[in-house]
């Protein structure tokens, strides 16, 4: 069926649902159905990496998924990564610190996929850095002061941890 | 005259967390694409599949009928309700609409809107409409646009050529006739801009009752809701731009106008908020956004010992079907013309023609980075032909610093520099030394390598006077920014700012400065965006300019806000505004400090008791002060002299590449930039804009273009096609600031918006060039794409 | 840019996948990780009528090994065969390969699979594949078929799978005999993560005396598919991998390949770059069989 249809699913710890034509793509729906507008649309065609959500704890192109898709599934975005009462993040707080973004519109991809492998990899290397964030575009900063930022969040989390 | 910067300084260029970062972290920014009102209507256009051609029958009854479709709205109807779109020439014969009419002039030229309910359906109806097309033979190199013969892309303004001059500044022909040498090369700029992450989107909404057309748009732009009220025949004052919108990055490329004038006619047409957000496709192919595609052909005259004279430049640029402002990026290079350079006389020939391509868009620099490529080369060229050091020659001919200001042949001043002292300081950091024995190294082990060298010139401040020299009737000196600052009744205080914002981190500008002037915590100052009808005048935050403009105006009204406190509190200390002193917000008796009003009762009663008020004094805390651009505000004298751009930073950069023989890859490994934008207000947001733009800058010159096939059709379509860098193909970038405050400023400040992007190009190009010497052969046009290299090195087998 | 309209049903079961497909005929796609997929629907370039999402399908996931050959399930994810140690250890040449298909965040969504049946000219995994001589299980409603890789594909993403067939296994032979295995893989593109302009695959045995006993080698993205370089086996084998033997085979390159122009490279180019990038794979996996540091 081409009709809309109810899609249930996990969003940052949430029970949440909506209506989506099959057509509808998880990030139109976190955006324009859910109104969780942090997730950003660059490129529709899976390159730039702005609307990066985690699904079942990987990093994922929102764009390539049909909402529909996810059905029953967990997704977590840039909302997810703040505190409960909003405010910023530890990985957040480390992108204010090092002023890695500018525009702010990669950033929430950028974040996403910081989170991923900071949960896989604690203490990265600037390859690992390079690696994880390699499929996010961002036109601002030119990347340095990103590298800066996951640095220390890194850095932040092991301090924390010990 | 060397100066520092005022090391009393509370809060000006020291380390602070940027106030925009925290909401875009968050994921809280509001850009237009989350502005979705209730019963908003969403537009797909129909680009043309051909280069050109004659529109004969548009059939869309079936696109109509389909459920969900509210509009379908073509060149015509368009062309009947609004005025052509405003452009920098006087060009009367190019019209520039959002639908094509009549005829297409580029692949991907819109040619049909639909409205509908949803952005979905809009496409579905898009592929129910059918277009009856004529095709025509296209023009696409700007060297044959200009032939007598060429098929003309508006037939009506007779010619191809939209612009073409000639300036002679100094004795041209003389330094030519007594040189020791001469040289002469052609560059070319290849057809790409900024692209910013977020595509151009843009809504409206009419509200009958009110007389009011409310816009939000992913905007950048001078004269906005000027433009868009003209184009849509209503009065400016109906138009409310809504300036605290989120831009997703904008480098010069967010201008919209057509997308507006569209939105807008359709919102007053259907009685209903409508919204066009580009796609990736559209924002490509047919945004009205790609920038300068240039051909340099240079001869330099200069002497045995590398001191260049002077310079022969012709540029040729390539328009595309509807110019917009894009001419005049050919202008306002003129500001830096020589470079950091004191090369005696210029004559420069800019040439602006149309072709059946997209259209030009002011891009980062505005035709900066391709004049600063074409400078670099040449300085590079003349380094080669004497068999001389390539940085012995830069500092050669530097302008000394006890010769600033410095005025060069077109007529404009710089205003202070020390590009010795940049360049010592960049070689410091690069270890220059060490960096050719890894060079060589490389080299010994079979591969190819190379160190590149440029410096840059970044005209900051912003005004726009080279527009009077390409078209006198652009008769326009004023170039204002302005800003407000109101203290509350609880002692809050709030700057209101009258432009958008794309990065730049324009609120935490205006803290800052409000804070150093009233010595109060820029944290605790909200700093706000006014609408187009509720703001003081402004330009926009383009060209460099809002370090020096915003921050010029933040501290004129705060110093005006300050003398208003001193009176009030002197008065109730019952003495004269000259006998006390102001501290943190708290004003004291001099000659009694025990005597004080702190500030939250300087407030209350500026607030609250007239009856505690000095004569004269109005109710309230509040200032505001509109700034005009320093040294603006005189027309070319009668041999084109002028004052373009008040301010002028510096940078020096120094890449180093591997470059690999079989696959023509180039690797950037290494990337060093010293820079002096005079007081820096912010050091990670000068950081951030400098290695942002050397990012931009490495992208024009290894991979991104705008190409179209032989045909005329667009290949660049994707972002798999049209190809920015990644964080692999940057390298992390080591810089050091250097600090030449400006005389005319606030606070000794200049830009350091554009810089990057204006030193990397040629910094890459001469790095590449630098590689490929050991083989002989070089490459001279942007982007210099791995298969190009590749057939330059084993395209003789 | 949005897809036009689609049903969609999510599948369990292969045969719950073969039934709807035998019903829909070829008005239907599967869909796996969509990395590629999505972006042409997006681009209304593809417009199934009907997408058939495997990724429910539980029996179309996972690594399993036997003697001679380790056998990837379609709907098994990049990422996971990235992280695989039987990948790693017995599929050295896939285990390279891997890293330069796209991005950590397509990996973890596009498919071994889905890479293997929708054969674009310049995708790692066909390469590899094809390199190694895979086999395939296809699937409809009547039963299984095995075939192999070599001739599966007749043009640019166009393979021999018939409308009513889901691809449900791809078979990775592993070398068995005595000596040692080196591999390599290099590919050419402008930026890390892009499809390749063009790449290369080989993969080396070497007896204890140093000569080669058998040899692979493939190249991509220099023809409408993945394509081996039967006369520069041949060379190889038997060879100590000199240079001069090297110099042969690459010599072999191209008669065997096909290159197209396209906006991103030439034919010109891509036949240099196919011999450059096939000499290196072979010095390189030789190396790697000597245990020489490369």
């Amino acid at each position: 069926m081409s009709a809309p249809r109810r899609v249930s699913l996990t969003v940052n710890g949430i029970e949440r649902s909506g209506m989506a034509e099959p057509r509808l793509t998880l990030l139109d729906f976190l955006r324009y159905e859910l109104g969780l507008t942090g997730t950003h649309m660059g490129c529709e065609h899976g390159v730039c990496g702005a609307c990066t959500v985690l699904f079942d704890g990987d990093a994922v192109r929102a764009c390539l998924i049909y909402a529909v898709q996810a059905e029953g599934h967990a997704v977590e975005t840039v909302e997810g990564l703040c505190n409960a009462d909003g405010s910023p993040g530890p990985i957040q707080d480390a992108f204010r610190d090092a002023h890695g973004l500018q525009c702010g519109y990669c950033t929430p991809g950028m974040l996403i996929s910081v989170k991923a492998l900071l949960q896989a990899t604690p203490d990265p290397s600037d390859d690992e850095i390079r690696e994880a964030i390699g499929g996010n575009l961002c036109r601002c900063t030119g990347y340095t002061q990103i590298i800066d930022a996951v640095r220390l969040a890194a850095a932040k989390a092991k301090g924390a941890g010990t | 005259m060397r100066e520092t910067a005022r090391s009393n300084l509370l809060h000006v260029s020291r380390k602070r967390r940027v106030k925009e970062d925290k909401r875009f972290v968050s994921g809280t920014g509001t850009y237009v694409q989350d502005v979705v009102p209730k019963g908003c209507l969403h537009v797909a256009v129909l680009p043309s599949p051909y280069p050109r051609a004659k529109i004969v029958a548009i059939d869309s009854a079936k696109a109509e009928a389909l459920p969900g479709v509210r509009a379908v709205v073509t060149g015509e109807e368009l062309a009947a309700h609004t005025m052509p779109i405003y452009q920098g020439l006087n060009l009367p014969n190019v019209r520039w609409r959002p639908l094509a009419h009549e005829m297409t002039r580029y692949a991907g030229e819109w040619v049909v809107a639909v409205a509908a309910d949803s952005v979905h359906v809009a496409e579905d109806a898009l592929e129910l409409i059918a277009v009856d097309y004529e095709p025509l033979s296209p023009i696409l190199d700007p060297e044959l646009a200009m032939a007598e013969d060429a098929p003309l892309v508006h037939p009506d303004h007779g010619t191809n050529v939209l612009y073409r001059g000639e300036f002679n500044w100094g004795p041209v022909d003389d330094d030519f006739a007594a040189a020791d040498r001469t040289l002469s090369f052609r560059v070319r700029w290849g057809r790409s801009s900024t692209v910013p992450i977020e595509t151009f989107g843009v809504l409206a909404s009419w509200h009958a009752g009110t007389d009011t057309l409310d816009i939000w748009a992913s905007i950048q732009m001078p004269k906005y809701a000027e433009q868009i009220a003209a184009a849509l025949k209503i009065p400016l004052n109906d138009v409310r731009v809504h300036n605290d919108v989120d831009v997703g990055g904008a480098y010069g490329v967010k201008r919209g106008i057509k997308h507006t004038v569209l939105v807008g006619y359709l919102s007053r047409k259907l009685g209903a908020p409508v919204r066009l957000i580009e796609d990736r496709l559209v924002n490509l192919a047919g945004g009205d956004a790609h920038g300068p595609d240039r051909i340099f052909d240079t001869e330099v005259a200069f002497s045995e010992n590398g001191t260049i004279a002077s310079m022969k430049i012709r540029a040729l640029d390539d328009a595309g079907a509807y110019p917009g402002r894009g001419p005049y990026q050919l202008a306002k290079p003129i500001s830096a013309i020589v470079g950091p350079y004191r090369i005696n006389s210029v004559r420069y020939e800019p040439i602006s023609v149309t072709s059946n391509k997209c259209g030009q868009v002011p891009v980062r620099g505005f035709g900066q980075a391709p004049t600063n490529y074409m400078i670099e080369t040449a300085v590079d060229k003349v380094a080669d032909a004497l068999g001389l050091d390539r940085i012995e020659v830069r500092r050669r001919n530097f302008i000394d610093r006890e010769q600033f200001p410095y005025m060069i042949p077109s007529g404009t001043e710089y205003d202070s520099g020390d590009y010795h002292a940049v360049l010592d300081k960049v070689l410091e950091l690069a270890k220059y030394d060490d960096l050719l024995e890894r060079r060589e190294r490389r080299r010994a082990e079979g591969m190819l390598a190379g160190v590149g060298i440029a410096t840059c010139l970044e005209p900051s401040g912003g005004n726009t006077m080279f527009e009077y020299l390409m078209n006198p009737q652009a008769e326009i000196t004023t170039f204002m920014e302005s800003c407000q600052v109101r203290v509350d009744s609880h002692g809050r205080i709030t700057g209101i700012m009258g432009t958008g914002t794309s990065g730049q981190g324009h609120e935490t500008l205006v803290a800052t400065i409000l804070g150093e002037e009233l010595e109060r915590e820029p944290d605790e100052i909200r700093v706000i965006h006014a609408d187009s009808r509720a703001g003081f005048p402004t330009v926009a935050p383009v060209a460099s300019r809002m370090a020096i403009m915003l921050g010029g105006a933040a501290a004129g009204a705060a110093q005006k806000l300050k003398e208003r406190i001193i009176r009030i509190a002197a008065h109730n200390l019952g003495t004269t505004p000259d006998a006390v002193e102001y501290s943190a917000g708290a004003v004291r008796d001099s000659a009694d400090p025990a005597r004080k009003l702190d500030w939250e009762e300087i407030c209350f009663i500026a607030h609250n008791q007239t009856h505690k008020m000095p004569e004269g004094i109005e109710p309230g805390l509040q200032a505001y002060h509109i700034l005009q651009v320093p040294g603006g505000g005189r027309l070319p004298d009668e041999h084109d002299r002028v004052q373009l751009y008040p301010c002028f930073a510096f940078q020096a950069h120094i890449p180093f590449v591997e470059l690999d023989p079989g696959t023509g890859k180039v690797t950037i490994n290494e990337y060093y930039i010293a820079h002096d934008c005079g007081t820096v207000i912010n050091p990670d947001i000068v950081r951030g804009m400098v290695i942002g733009g050397v990012a931009q800058g490495i992208g024009a010159a290894l991979y991104e273009k705008f190409s179209y096939d032989p045909d005329g059709q667009f290949i660049s379509g994707t972002f798999a096609d049209y190809i920015m860098p990644s964080v692999f193909e940057v390298p992390y970038v080591e810089d050091v600031e250097h600090c030449t405050p400006s005389p005319l400023t606030s606070h000794g400040q200049k830009g350091t918006g554009e810089g990057g992007y204006l030193g990397a190009p040629a910094a890459i190009a001469s790095a590449v060039n630098d590689a490929l010497r050991p083989r002989g052969v070089s490459i001279h046009e942007l982007p210099m794409r791995m298969a190009d290299i590749e057939d330059l090195l084993n395209g003789g087998d | 840019m949005k897809s036009a309209p689609f049903d969609y049903a999510m599948m369990d079961s292969v045969d719950g996948v073969t039934d709807a497909l035998a019903e829909a005929g070829d008005e239907a796609m599967i869909i796996a990780g969509g990395q590629t997929l999505v972006p042409m629907m997006a681009l209304r370039l593809a417009r199934p009528a009907l997408l058939v999402d495997i990724n429910g399908v539980a029996e179309l996931k996972g690594i399993a090994e036997a003697p001679d050959r380790v056998s990837i399930k379609a709907c098994t994810r990049q990422a996971e065969a990235m992280s695989s140690d039987v990948v790693r250890d017995r599929l050295p040449l896939l285990a390279k390969a891997l890293p330069n298909i796209g991005h950590a965040q397509t990996r973890n969504r596009g498919t071994v699979g889905g890479s293997i049946a929708l054969g674009d000219p310049a995708a790692e995994i066909p390469l590899v594949a094809t390199a190694l001589d895979a086999r395939l299980t296809l699937r409809n409603r009547e039963g299984a078929r095995e075939r192999a890789i070599a001739g599966f594909y007749e043009g640019p993403m166009m393979a021999l799978r018939d409308a009513d067939e889901c691809l449900t296994e791809v078979h990775f032979p592993v070398w068995l005999g005595a000596g040692t295995i080196g591999t390599a893989f290099q590919e050419a593109s402008q930026r890390h993560g892009d499809f390749a302009i063009v790449a290369a695959a080989a993969q080396l045995q070497l007896d204890a005396g140093g000569v080669c006993t058998r040899a692979a080698l493939a190249v991509g993205g220099a023809a409408p598919y993945p394509v081996r370089i039967e006369r520069a086996e041949e060379i190889l084998t038997g060879s100590t991998l000199d240079d001069d033997a090297v110099a042969a085979a690459v010599d072999e390159v191209e008669a065997a390949i096909d290159p197209q122009t396209d906006p991103q490279a030439s034919a010109v180019y891509r036949r240099r770059v196919a011999k450059v990038l096939s000499g290196r794979v072979i010095r390189e996996a030789a190396r790697d069989a000597r245990g020489e540091a490369s």
